[in-house]
């Protein structure tokens, strides 16, 4: 890990990496769709309506795994100040929010026709939309700071303490009763879904996370970025040495 | 044609089916988007500010 600490071998690494993630994710979005809406066979109880379920179960992953990454970038940058934690935590935030969203509407519109209701308080449901608050809070959060720091640090420590929300959405459906169904690919015994559905999906759920990889990176480059123009400008100004607060950002230039 | 609108209607659910895509459509497309310009924009800035720099120089 503490090879990739460097800001400018981070920017090096990712203008090779990125490119081949993005076309990834174009290449499995146009292979999952294909499959997803045109080979899928229809469900024996669901009919059609079963389709939805190639958009809302790769985004619903993404939130859990999206929040994960954030929570684990905030522990790394709390204990180690590691240079670019609080930038991935941050630039992986509006990307798990929208993430979020994507599942909640999309449940919403596969709730009303199967289960009769757009939205139903239950254990499940109610998890995932505290998740959403949860990232659109972190955001505030941070941004809600003069000092850049210090909104990075109380954002952090939000993002550690909102991971208790994630066993929480992984085990509500066994807790509780719950309108929504228990888990049927990541379960012990093995998925209950067939091939034919199982195949799309997880090609879905690979382009989706290839998709937050290529906007990851992009996201943190255009931070670091940022953080180069405002240590340019602080040495434009005046030579006095970089305010605290800003350094993590600026990291070493060049 | 009769094919067609078959796969258009989705067995009845289109009203359900065509909006969730539809909805993976803008998020997606949203998020790139929005990351996409947030690094022209700076990179336009960064640019702007070396050549103040190297006319400096």
């Amino acid at each position: 890990m503490q090879r990739f600490a460097n800001p400018g071998r981070f920017m090096r690494l990712s203008s090779r990496v990125m490119p081949w993630c993005g076309a990834g994710a174009s290449i499995g979005l146009a292979v999952g769709l294909y499959l997803a809406l045109l080979v899928a066979p229809p469900d024996y109880q669901q009919g059609e309506a079963v389709r939805i379920m190639f958009v809302h179960v790769p985004a619903a992953w993404m939130a859990s795994f999206v929040y994960g990454f954030m929570a684990l970038a905030s522990a790394v940058a709390l204990i180690w100040r590691h240079p670019l934690a609080d930038i991935a935590a941050q630039a992986a935030a509006p990307l798990g929010a929208g993430f979020t969203l994507l599942c909640l509407v999309t449940g919403s519109l596969w709730g009303e026709p199967m289960w009769g209701t757009w939205w139903v308080w239950d254990a499940r449901l109610t998890s995932v939309l505290v998740l959403f608050f949860l990232y659109v809070g972190y955001m505030a959060l941070v941004n809600g700071f003069d000092d850049a720091t210090r909104g990075a640090r109380a954002g952090a420590v939000l993002a550690l303490v909102g991971a208790v929300n994630l066993p929480i959405i992984k085990f509500s459906v066994d807790w509780w009763n719950t309108l929504h169904q228990p888990a049927s690919v990541f379960r012990l015994g093995g998925p209950t879904i067939d091939t034919s559905m199982l195949l799309p999906l997880l090609i879905m759920a690979v382009a989706f996370m290839l998709y937050f990889a290529a906007l990851l990176m992009l996201r943190m480059r255009t931070a670091i970025l940022a953080g180069r123009v405002r240590a340019a400008r602080l040495g434009e100004v005046e030579p006095v040495p970089e305010p605290r607060s800003r350094s993590h950002a600026a990291g070493s230039v060049g | 044609m009769d094919a067609l609108a078959r796969f258009l209607d989705m067995g009845g659910y289109a009203r359900f089916v065509w909006p969730a895509y539809g909805a993976a459509a803008v998020v997606l497309a949203g998020m790139a988007l929005q990351s996409y310009r947030a690094w022209r924009r700076q990179h336009g800035v960064w640019s702007a500010l070396e050549a103040t720099r190297s006319k400096r120089r």
